[in-house]
Parts: structure tokens; C-alpha cells; sequence
């Protein structure tokens, strides 16, 4: 640990420290290199979110490298989540990445296992999954507090990294969900970011489930969010995306909005939603995933009351 | 058991296009159980070539010819008169068998009939599963014989990922969640425990990650050296 008694003195974990209600973005790096589009997502992000996630070749589709990403919204005066997958480096590269991330400011990042290849434009690369998830936890913690590779060898400078993992409380089998989170925690878990939600009495019971088992106390839990644009991404979410649930009074709200007034729905259900999740023992921050629609952020903050962002003295 | 698949018609078809006679070896091991490489399947593909030879007005010999295994010197040896006397092998052994063959030093190529897809079993007729990636490091005592090696699309040692619904992988609905099956085992085996703390990363080197593998038992060599 730091002097400071900081982990990693992100901006992220100065914000758990306080007591604060953290608020967590997302940006999704161009198919290539226009660095245009980077700067222009973060600039509606800019002051509204404490960190922003940078993902990591989402849905296995090919994008700029979500290091590169981070490295712009840095220089932009953003604080990025880093995210990491296992699915295209094995142990050798991920550790030289977190070297390379550190090297160049990054101090949050997401261990992500990585959707399957099957899903993007390159269903014939292999997939490496040399570690997963858990253990790339496990990885990254041992390269902060013990500053050692994998191997035991010592590393030249320090790893600070606030090292965060996803949980699905909607994935099956529901019952092993907050074992797994417990698994996270045990491998050295500091944050968690959920899968989207929208079926909220399920997230309840596995809310209460990880308060009962006390691992609230252990890591910090961020609710994630995803405002719907129509009733077709509705829809979609429900039948298509692996690992979301969006129940049927949902549709039926998205359904009933009038013409021309269903992405004003949506953000009216996403602002209840972190409403709803703030209100919650144990959920410390809302991860918020306008997926390309990051010019609502600012209205969706200001209305869930979450505006201004507060700023930590360093 | 190793499960291969025929390859398609046009790509044997070119791969034996030069050859004036050729020998088409089966195999009586894993290919005849899966019912892809076996004396019956060795009739079969060697009469249509012949019927597609003649439709193109093309005359070449074509010689059927199943021995026990592609993979053991015992078999091969009394038979290799008879693949000297050809242009070409065309083999429906699986990929080992094929080069066991051709590392015998005949002039003779052999080229595969069949892709060799998988160690599997035999569910139902037709019907074949992956069970084993011989990654050399069972892990089957801990996860309820069920193997998240070979059976998870991800091959994750902590799964089961966000992408496991109602016992099905997301890379496709047929695709069963390996990790739902092990938790699900587990359970009914009181053992769920096996599960519940970070099984720690392991060494690839045991599988191929580490190069092409060799087994050496001295205890078998030195039999083999004192019978001489």
C-alpha cells in the first residue's frame, strides 16, 4: 500500500473512501484508429462521471486497444477503467499490459473473462484463456501488494492498480452467483460492476444474499445501468444478450410511451433505477452504460441527483 | 475415443488428382467405432471414386484395404508391400495414424480422407461429444468428472462466466454450460464446497501449450531392453 494508505489513489477509489456515492461511464474505443471519436464520447462524460470504462474489444469485435483509449481520456483530464479480458492474451502479455497501463497513468482496471469469440467479426481466432478472470484478479493483486509476477520474480516500480471484476446476478445457476462474487473477493477484488439490470427483484435477492455473506464490506458494489433507447433495444436485450433479463413490465412501459417519447422512457426507468439501487444497503455506486447514446449522461446524472461529482483532495 | 469427420468429397478428390493407383487405408481402431474410417467406409469412399473416375472418363486403380490400427508397427509392417505398389495412400485413419505412415519412409505420400475433430464419446447413433483435451493435468476429482477444459467454451477453472443461461453456453443454445453441469453434480454430490474457493491458475505446459509432448516410461524400456 501506498503512503497515503491509497491502493492505487485513483479518483475511483478516493471516491469510495469518502463515503460517496461513486458513478462509473463507459466508452467504447472506434473500429480503428479516428481518435475523434474517443474525445467526443468522453467530452459528454467529462464532470459527470468519477471514472469511465474503456472496453476492451467488446462482443469480441475489433476496436482500438483499450489501453490506447485510456491513454487519450487521461491526457482529456478522465480518470479510465481499464478493461482487460482473458479471452486474447495470455499471462505473459496481460502482466506486460498492466506494466505498460501503469507506466502510463492508468489506475483502475476491469478483469473481465471476455466474451467469446463466436459473438465478433473474427469467430476463427483463437481463444487463449490462459487465466480467467478470477485468477487475472488474483494476478494483479499479487503484481500491487507483493510487487511480484506470476512466477515469484520481482517487478522494477509499482503496480498501483484499483482492480475491479463484473458480476451477472442474472446468470445461472442463480444460487452459485454470490459464491462467485465470493470468489472475486477472495482473489482480491477492491470494486464490482454489475451486469445491466432491469429485473430488479432479482438483483434484491442477490443484493441481499452478498450483504448477508458481508462482501459488500469486502469490495465495493456498483449497480449497472443501461437506459433504453426504444422498445427494439428493449427487445433485443432480452432475447439476444447473453446474461440480461429485462422483464415483461418493462417492455410494457417502453410499449406504452407514445411516439417519439420512448427514449424519454428510458431515461426516465434508468433514472428510477439508480434511484431505486441508491436506496439499497450495500450498493456503493451506480456503473452507468449509455451505450452510444453518451450525450444522456449529463440529463441522466442531474435527474438522479447524482450532479455535481464530488472532488477528492488528492 | 477419437472422432473424425470425412472430408468433403472435392478436396480428396484433388489431393489424390495426380495419382494413377490409388490405396484407400482403413483403420479398424476409434475411426471404425465412429463409423468414418472403417472397412465399410473404405468401400464406400473407394466406389465412388471409381464411379467419379469413370463419369470423367479417368482409368486408375483404386485398392481397398483395412488393417487393424494406422498407429502400431505390428500392423503397418506386414502391409507395406502393398502401399509401395501405389502413387498415393489415401487414409481414413485419424490424423496419428496418417502420420505414423508417412514417417515410415516410403516414397509413398499419404494424404488424409478425414479431419480428426475431437476425443469424445458416442452419445447416441450419430451423435458425438468432446470429453478431453488431453491437456495432461486432470482436474476431474475437483469439478465431479465433468471436464471444464474441454467442455467450457472459455475452458475457465472458475466459471461458470455471466454467460451461462438456463444450463446453456452463450456461444450457442446446443451448447451446454459445462459449469452449470459441475455445479449441478456437485450439489447432488454434497460436494460444492470443491467449487467454492479460487482454483488457482495452472500450468499449460503439460498440454500443448508446452510443445509437442513425448512420454518416457523407463520402467517399460528397461523390460523391453533386458527381453531384447
Amino acid at each position: 500500500m501506498s503512503d497515503n494508505g491509497y491502493k492505487s489513489g485513483s479518483n475511483l477509489e478516493k471516491i469510495f473512501a469518502m463515503g460517496e456515492f461513486a458513478v462509473t461511464g463507459e466508452c467504447g474505443p472506434p473500429k480503428g484508429s479516428d481518435v475523434s471519436v474517443v474525445k467526443k464520447k468522453a467530452e459528454h462524460l467529462k464532470g459527470y462521471v468519477d471514472a469511465v470504462n474503456v472496453t476492451d474489444n467488446q462482443t469480441a469485435i475489433v476496436r482500438m486497444s483499450s489501453i490506447a483509449a485510456s491513454k487519450i481520456l487521461l491526457d482529456m483530464g478522465l480518470e479510465p477503467v481499464m478493461q482487460m479480458t482473458c479471452r486474447d492474451r495470455n499471462r505473459i502479455a496481460i502482466q506486460s499490459d498492466v506494466f505498460g497501463a501503469s507506466a502510463l497513468g492508468i489506475k483502475n482496471m476491469l478483469c473481465l473473462s471476455g466474451d467469446h469469440q463466436k459473438f465478433g467479426n473474427h469467430p476463427g481466432a483463437k481463444n487463449v484463456y490462459c487465466l480467467d478472470s478470477i485468477q487475472l484478479i488474483n494476478t494483479i493483486k499479487t503484481l500491487r501488494d507483493e510487487g511480484k509476477v506470476m512466477c515469484g520474480d520481482e517487478v522494477e516500480g509499482e503496480t498501483k492498480m484499483f482492480i475491479g471484476a463484473a458480476a451477472n446476478p442474472f446468470g445461472d445457476p442463480f444460487e452459485f452467483r454470490v459464491s462467485r462474487l465470493a470468489k472475486k473477493v477472495e482473489a482480491g477484488v477492491d470494486f464490482i460492476q454489475t451486469q445491466c439490470i432491469y429485473n430488479m427483484d432479482k438483483f434484491k435477492r442477490w443484493m441481499k444474499e452478498v450483504v448477508d455473506r458481508g462482501l459488500h464490506e469486502k469490495c465495493k458494489i456498483m449497480a449497472g445501468i443501461t437506459p433504453l433507447k426504444s422498445l427494439g433495444m428493449a427487445r433485443y436485450m432480452a432475447k439476444n444478450v447473453s446474461g440480461i433479463e429485462v422483464p415483461e413490465e418493462i417492455i410494457a412501459r417502453m410499449k406504452a410511451a407514445p411516439k417519439g417519447k420512448k427514449a424519454e422512457e428510458g431515461i426516465k426507468i434508468a433514472v428510477e433505477q439508480i434511484q431505486e439501487v441508491r436506496e439499497m444497503e450495500g450498493v456503493a455506486g451506480v456503473h452507468l452504460m449509455a451505450i452510444e447514446w453518451e450525450a444522456k449522461v449529463p440529463e441522466i446524472i442531474k435527474a438522479a441527483g447524482l450532479y455535481p461529482r464530488p472532488s477528492p483532495s488528492a | 475415443m477419437i472422432i473424425g469427420d470425412l472430408k468433403n468429397t472435392d478436396e480428396i478428390l484433388d489431393s489424390i488428382d495426380d495419382a494413377k493407383k490409388v490405396l484407400v487405408m482403413g483403420c479398424r481402431g476409434c475411426v471404425t467405432i465412429c463409423q468414418v474410417g472403417g472397412e465399410k467406409e473404405v468401400a464406400l469412399l473407394a466406389s465412388q471414386l471409381r464411379i467419379g473416375d469413370k463419369a470423367r472418363g479417368r482409368n486408375r486403380e483404386i485398392i481397398e484395404l483395412t488393417i487393424e490400427r494406422q498407429c502400431d508397427a505390428e500392423f503397418i509392417e506386414p502391409i507395406l508391400g502393398k502401399v509401395k505398389e501405389v502413387d498415393k495412400v489415401l487414409s481414413l485413419a485419424c490424423g496419428i495414424g496418417v502420420q505414423y505412415v508417412s514417417d515410415l519412409g516410403l516414397p509413398t505420400p499419404v494424404v488424409p480422407g478425414i479431419n480428426t475433430t475431437f476425443l469424445g464419446v458416442n452419445l447416441d447413433t450419430g451423435l458425438w461429444k468432446e470429453r478431453c483435451q488431453a491437456c495432461g493435468d486432470c482436474v476431474l476429482e475437483i469439478t465431479g468428472g465433468i471436464c471444464p477444459i474441454a467442455r467450457c467454451s472459455k475452458s475457465l477453472l472458475n466459471g461458470p462466466c455471466g454467460g451461462s443461461a438456463d444450463g446453456k453456453c452463450e456461444i450457442d443454445p446446443d451448447v451446454e454450460c459445462a459449469w452449470q453441469l459441475i455445479h449441478d453434480r456437485l450439489k447432488a454430490l454434497g460436494k460444492l464446497e470443491n467449487i467454492e474457493r479460487v482454483i488457482p491458475a495452472r500450468s499449460w505446459a503439460t498440454s500443448r501449450d508446452g510443445g509437442p509432448r513425448t512420454r518416457i516410461r523407463e520402467d517399460l524400456r528397461s523390460i523391453s531392453r533386458e527381453e531384447g
